[in-house]
């Protein structure tokens, strides 16, 4: 088997494998300080989503919720395709549709965005994280939770420049795609990629999809769409699940995709116990419940969020640790 | 299908039009983005909506719904007078050049010889001129001022793109972009593809629609090639397969008819089925219908069936209509005329028109017997869901039998594909409960009935004594002894016609295929189009080699294809009159001089010299038909007429309402409703996240796709008042429902005869059982008429209203 | 630079307030907690695979069932997960929203397990066996056709056909169901016999 899987189009195997993910291939591991050094490197693996080839059918949410055993609640229609109305922790995945008319040629374009964890390469999570090894990042790229370690903070979420992370009002726990990790460690590729009927979403190693986005961004720029192009957002020093965009001069078109995702300056250069107390005062409405381990349906951490959480540490104590 | 899914990766263009390939077949519609990401091809996609589809198209414009056939003439005219056109396939491989008999003429809005009192057409004219020698007269030059090519010009003159505009709502520059880009693929080496579904059948004309689209592909030269063809994406998984088995009420397996009252006997019901060629030379393969035919009846009663009792020809029932389709069952059930009524895998309160109608006809029967590995509203209609199933149980005297069936992980056999593919598949789950099999069920509904007659007597009980049905457990036949019926065996030693001691398929053996079949009673075959399919080499459709030589798309050895694995109809026409392929690129077969071969099985007798024998081998003409002479009973050419319910009158004769020869029955009349009282034109749809009324049983399903909606403008939403994800009452003349608002700038109004027209979208998934949340479909509103020939309803267009309101069961 | 958080450092940041409190409360009893396994394991290790086709719409994808027992060997066999068949022609292995939720189908709560009547006027439906709901359909059935079957039109032409009882047949069903359905339907002579190809 290879280190890491070049395609998610195949036939996953029946017979007993050993897992090819295991502590040994950590590159981070949440709240922890002595990680030794991986053993080896693995090829960095990417899952890149085309928006233009997406036609929205959602089998990449089924397929998902297929995979991992999640159980979704059966919701409302709130006037939207949108379903569920946001992520959950029984919804890894989600479609975001947003109706735009372009200013240019005021013709209509139906963006869907296949909304789900990044696998940054700097992992705001992972770094927010305060429960050792409740969130790990694999030399793959796989930034994954577990569980066992997971303590319902929240933070995760914060730290998260995407909001991807949602807790379990069942047991607490913080979820969000694993990237099938599950079936990276034997060989196979995400559910989600394997199931796109267009091939919307593909995977395979970072460098090879990169290529592939080249030639859809030269595609995409031969039918007039001359902004076309890959986003990889240097601000998280890239990631693993990549989108190619007819119009990535403006990401937050496609349903508040951030223009320049970049970790909370909260979770990147403040140490030690102050970051926590910052970032349980972000988004203060939130505070109460993170108590409970349960937050609502968490906003985006914004520019003011921070501000005031900055304030906040500062009147109680700023410095410690 | 004419081609297959895997063959539209070759095409240049694809058209949606009246359907959503994205949302309805996603896996399928994979070979329209491969053809974009890997030919550049584009994306043209017609539709009152911008849908899934239209999301990833290259150009879109809007329609209202029931004008396709005025669009689309609209583009034929174009390509006319643009000179546009494949000339040497149009000549040669159509009916162009036939001389069309005097007398036949078209004049407001009516072809020759209507009969108003019978909605219905003498339809005698409408031929072409026959000369001396018998066969068909034809001017080769297409100047005679009434050869079928100078009609069709004639009759298309009225749809200019001003016409368009008005009828349609699609704005001029829009539709002469689309014609444009169509017009390209009159190249010999550019194609362009069909992909369409019900949003072309479910409509009075919806025959005609596709008929439009069909004679536009020709005179592009687009039927026969990669990448081209005429592709009716089907519904559901095996429509194809139960089509093909002839499972309607007018239909013997393999396209055969059941005969009427006017042929009293076997060789009075030949006549008309001789298909001598109307040109020297023509294949019109369907001179073998009395071998299909005969060969059937002894699949169905063996022994006997006998040349002395004409091949049990009395055994078959006849019709004294056309058929007795849905509508015309549930009319007669209404009526109190029907007692007993089965449903196999079937939901009729929710699939058929005019719900109010169907469950008072089903009220009305003695016994309801349902078949299904689900609940189905069907068989609950009796009881009471509050506003979603209004009944008084206590008056409905209707006994009600549920059966549980398995689902498909249960069972084993074949489904057929919408590219013909008859692909076998394996049980591995254990089936629930006491759920059986359907072919258990049959079984046992028939030997306990055969038991009946047997011990009871009664009416006629010859055919069912003396039908075959000599299975292993004749309880529960084998799938794999119903599959090799439907491919067929010898009965004697079959020996070569040239040289009687050569036997070529000994007695009891399966046919190699259908060219096989005999009239003489010395075969059997239930399905004669199947045949090839399960043949002394075994179970072809399991066959699961995946390789596809040249890369056509073919995959000649995987599964079986019918007719005898040919995945590309009509593909004799993707050459020249020398055999040659009219684009070298993408070659299926070639003439060598001797013979045809290729990458497919060609569509034509092998040693068919290419200047005798035309491609349309089934036709008696060996070409194509542009003037259909009396095949459609609403004419030889496509007419724009206004759906029955309609915002606006029709343009060539505001006397016709609707498609003149559709069936309505004298009780829906009072049903239909005018624009005053229902302004706004409703269609109806799928969306990507159910399958029909099945997937809202799963919860996943249910979770992406949760609760029923209508989708409505954002400027009908501002008149109305009406907020995104606010409750709304929809109604017609035949009923009312309530749905969330999808209020969104994918449906826009549009303009017709000058005036705005408002399209509210419904789509179909919602009912009382299942995991969503309950909810109504479109045909609580829809009319109970529909397709002038094929009766299929009216789905796609009629007339409702909309107010704001508030949540079901809720006080106002 | 300091990725984890001490014993120590939660110590100082005693008089932070909320935020302290809630870490606190959250258990960091041990604060190193133990290495866990970390990929969940593979589930379809030594389940049965059964290749089938999607019953849904006509592209008729290819499918590959995964068991847990095996129904070739007469063992009872429970569907534990499908998933696309990358070696099908059509759908190279995926699978649309419908499809990939297949296995949901298979264990829908609504699946039908055994006969049910519903009597006249009733507002239940209740248990029977088949053999009761066979005999009774059947009975219901002949006394029909001896009824109302029309062996002969006006004319005296032999028509032989059974109007008042009619049949829909399934769009799903294998074509060795519906040929089977089709000898037994129109052997009794029913002319009200319909498919889904039209809706």
């Amino acid at each position: 088997m290879m280190d890491s899987p070049r395609t998610a189009i195949s036939n996953p195997p029946v017979q007993p494998m050993e897992s090819n993910l295991t502590e040994r291939d950590l590159v981070r591991r949440s709240a922890t300080s002595s990680l030794p050094p991986p053993e080896r490197q693995l090829t960095p693996v990417a899952k890149l989503i085309d928006v233009s080839k997406c036609i929205g059918c959602k089998a990449c949410q089924s397929a998902c919720v297929e995979w991992n055993d999640t159980d979704p609640a059966v919701g409302e229609n709130v006037g939207y395709y949108t379903n569920p109305n946001d992520l959950t922790p029984d919804m890894f995945t989600l479609m975001r549709f947003t109706e735009w008319v372009n200013p240019e040629t005021d013709n209509l374009e139906w963006l869907i965005r296949k909304d789900g964890c990044m696998h940054c390469a700097d992992p705001g999570c992972l770094k927010a994280c305060p429960a050792p090894g409740a969130i790990v990042q694999y030399s793959n790229g796989i930034v994954d939770f577990v569980h066992e370690n997971c303590i319902g903070c929240g933070y995760c979420v914060k730290g998260c420049p995407f909001n991807i992370p949602r807790i379990s009002k069942v047991d607490h726990k913080a979820y969000k795609c694993t990237l099938c990790s599950d079936r990276v460690a034997v060989g196979q590729g995400p559910a989600c990629a394997k199931a796109c009927p267009t091939k919307a979403i593909v995977f395979g190693t970072k460098e090879d999809m990169k290529k592939h986005a080249e030639e859809r961004i030269t595609d995409l720029k031969s039918r007039g769409y001359k902004n076309a192009g890959l986003y990889d957002p240097p601000g998280v020093n890239g990631t693993h699940v990549m989108y190619v965009l007819h119009h990535n001069d403006k990401p937050h078109i496609y349903a508040d995709l951030p223009d320049n995702p970049h970790i909370s300056r909260v979770v990147e250069t403040w140490k030690g116990v102050t970051k926590y107390v910052g970032l349980a005062f972000m988004g203060l409405a939130a505070a109460g419940s993170v108590l409970h381990g349960v937050i609502g349906k968490p906003n985006r951490v914004s520019e003011e969020d921070e501000e005031h959480a900055e304030k906040l540490v500062e009147r109680n104590g700023r410095g410690a640790g | 299908m004419t081609n297959s899914w895997t063959d539209i990766k070759n095409t240049d263009l694809v058209v949606v039009m009246g359907g959503n390939a994205a949302e309805a077949h996603p896996c399928g519609f994979k070979w329209v983005t491969e053809a974009k990401a890997n030919r550049g091809a584009r994306l043209i996609v017609v539709d009152p909506r911008y849908t899934r589809t239209a999301s990833v198209s290259d150009f879109y414009a809007p329609i209202r719904q029931g004008t396709d056939i005025a669009f689309l003439s609209g583009v034929i005219k174009y390509c006319i007078d643009n000179d546009k056109v494949q000339w040497e396939y149009t000549k040669n491989f159509t009916n162009a050049a036939y001389i069309l008999k005097e007398g036949f003429a078209f004049k407001d809005g009516l072809f020759t010889g209507y009969d108003e009192a019978k909605r219905d057409y003498d339809k005698a004219s409408w031929d072409y001129e026959t000369g001396d020698d018998g066969f068909a007269v034809v001017d080769m030059s297409l100047q005679h001022p009434r050869c079928v090519w100078n009609m069709l010009k004639q009759h298309v003159a009225i749809y200019t793109p001003e016409f368009v505009e008005r009828v349609c709502g699609t704005p001029k520059d829009k539709f002469l972009k689309i014609c444009s880009m169509i017009a390209e693929c009159s190249s010999p080496t550019k194609t362009m593809t069909s992909m369409y579904a019900l949003g072309w059948t479910q409509h009075s004309s919806g025959s005609q629609n596709i008929r439009t689209m069909a004679m536009l592909q020709l005179i592009l030269g687009n039927i026969g090639v990669r990448g081209g063809g005429m592709n009716a994406l089907r519904g559901h998984s095996n429509i194809q397969g139960l089509t093909d088995v002839g499972l309607m009420s007018n239909l013997i397996p393999g396209y055969m008819n059941i005969a009427t009252d006017k042929e009293p006997d076997f060789k009075t019901y030949m006549t008309t089925r001789q298909f001598k060629p109307l040109r020297p030379g023509q294949t019109s393969y369907w001179q073998n219908y009395g071998k299909f035919f005969v060969s059937f009846q002894k699949a169905m009663w063996g022994d006997t069936a006998r040349k002395e009792n004409d091949w049990a020809y009395d055994y078959l029932p006849k019709l004294d209509v056309p058929a007795y389709d849905v509508l015309r069952m549930f009319e007669m059930m209404n009526a109190g005329q029907v007692n007993g009524y089965f449903c196999q895998g079937f939901n009729p309160i929710l699939s058929f028109p005019n719900r109010g109608k169907i469950t008072s006809a089903l009220s009305k029967l003695k016994f309801l017997v349902t078949m299904d590995p689900l609940e189905t509203e069907t068989s609950r209609f009796w009881e009471n869901h509050g506003e979603y199933n209004q009944v008084d149980p206590k008056s409905i005297q209707t006994e009600v039998f549920q059966l549980p069936t398995t689902c498909f992980a249960e069972e084993e056999g074949a489904l057929v594909n919408s590219g013909r593919w008859l692909q076998w598949h394996w049980p591995g789950g254990s089936p629930p409960g006491e759920a059986k099999h359907d072919t258990w069920i049959m079984g046992q509904i028939f030997t306990r009935m055969r038991e009946l007659y047997r011990k009871e007597g009664g009416a006629f009980p010859d055919p069912i004594l003396n039908l075959s049905w000599d299975y292993k457990e004749p309880e529960e036949p084998d799938p794999e002894e119903l599959a090799r019926e439907l491919n067929g065996r010898a009965l004697t030693d079959l020996t070569d016609p040239t040289d009687a001691t050569k036997i070529v398929v000994p007695a009891g053996k399966q046919v190699l295929n259908f060219s096989q079949l005999r009239d003489d009673g010395t075969t059997m075959c239930a399905c004669w189009v199947y045949s090839g399919c399960f043949n002394e080499a075994g179970n072809n459709m399991a066959r699961r080699d995946n390789n596809d030589p040249g890369d056509t798309g073919a995959y000649l050895n995987w599964t079986f294809a019918w007719p005898l694995n040919r995945r590309t109809l009509y593909n004799r026409a993707s050459c020249d009159l020398n055999g040659k392929p009219w684009d070298p690129s993408r070659k299926i077969i070639e003439w060598d001089g001797a013979k045809w071969s290729g990458f497919d099985v060609p569509d034509i007798a092998p040693n068919a010299k290419p200047q005798d024998v035309g491609p349309f081998i089934m036709n008696q003409e060996g070409a194509s038909r542009l003037f259909t002479r009396g095949l459609m009973r609403d004419g030889p050419f496509p007419v724009h007429y206004e759906p029955f319910e309609t915002p606006v009158a029709n343009p060539l004769n505001p006397k016709i309402r609707g498609n003149p020869t559709t069936r309505v029955f004298q009780s829906d009349v009072a049903q239909l409703g005018t624009s005053d009282e229902f302004p706004y034109a409703a269609t109806s749809y799928r969306l990507t996240e159910h399958f029909h009324f099945w997937t809202k049983h799963n919860r996943v399903n249910a979770a992406l796709q949760p609760e029923f909606f209508v989708e409505i403008s954002e400027e009908l939403a501002k008149e109305k008042g009406v907020a995104p994800g606010g409750w709304v009452r929809v109604w017609s003349k035949r009923g009312s429902v309530k749905a969330k608002a999808v209020v969104t700038k994918r449906i826009r109004p549009l303009i017709c005869d000058g005036k705005p027209v408002h399209v509210v979208g419904i789509p179909l998934h919602w009912g009382f059982v299942g995991a969503t949340k309950k909810g109504w479909g479109p045909n609580s509103l829809s009319p109970f008429l529909g397709d002038a020939n094929t009766d299929t309803p009216e789905f796609k267009a009629f007339l409702v209203n909309i107010e704001s309101t508030s949540a079901p069961g809720a006080v106002a | 630079m300091t990725r984890g958080i001490s014993r120590r450092g939660f110590l100082k940041a005693a008089g932070a307030g909320v935020a302290v409190t809630s870490l606190g409360a959250m258990g960091f009893g041990e604060v190193e907690a133990a290495i866990v396994a970390h990929v969940r394991p593979f589930k379809l290790a030594t389940t049965v695979e059964t290749r089938n086709t999607c019953p849904y719409c006509s592209v008729a994808c290819g499918i590959i069932m995964y068991s847990k027992g095996d129904v070739r060997k007469g063992e009872q066999a429970d569907i534990i997960h499908i998933e696309g068949d990358a070696d099908h022609p059509t759908n190279r292995g995926t699978l649309c929203p419908k499809g990939a939720a297949l296995k949901d189908f298979v264990h829908a709560p609504t699946r039908l397990k055994y006969p049910m009547v519903r009597k006249p006027g009733s507002d239940k439906f209740e248990r029977v066996s088949w053999d009761e709901a066979l005999n009774r359909i059947v009975r219901l059935m002949k006394d029909d056709r001896d009824a109302n079957f029309i062996p002969k039109n006006a004319a005296g032409v032999t028509v032989n056909r059974w109007t008042s009882t009619g049949f829909l047949a399934a769009s799903a069903t294998t074509n060795e169901t519906a040929w089977a359905t089709y000898k037994v339907v129109r052997s009794m002579g029913i002319v009200g016999f319909d498919n889904q190809a039209r809706v």
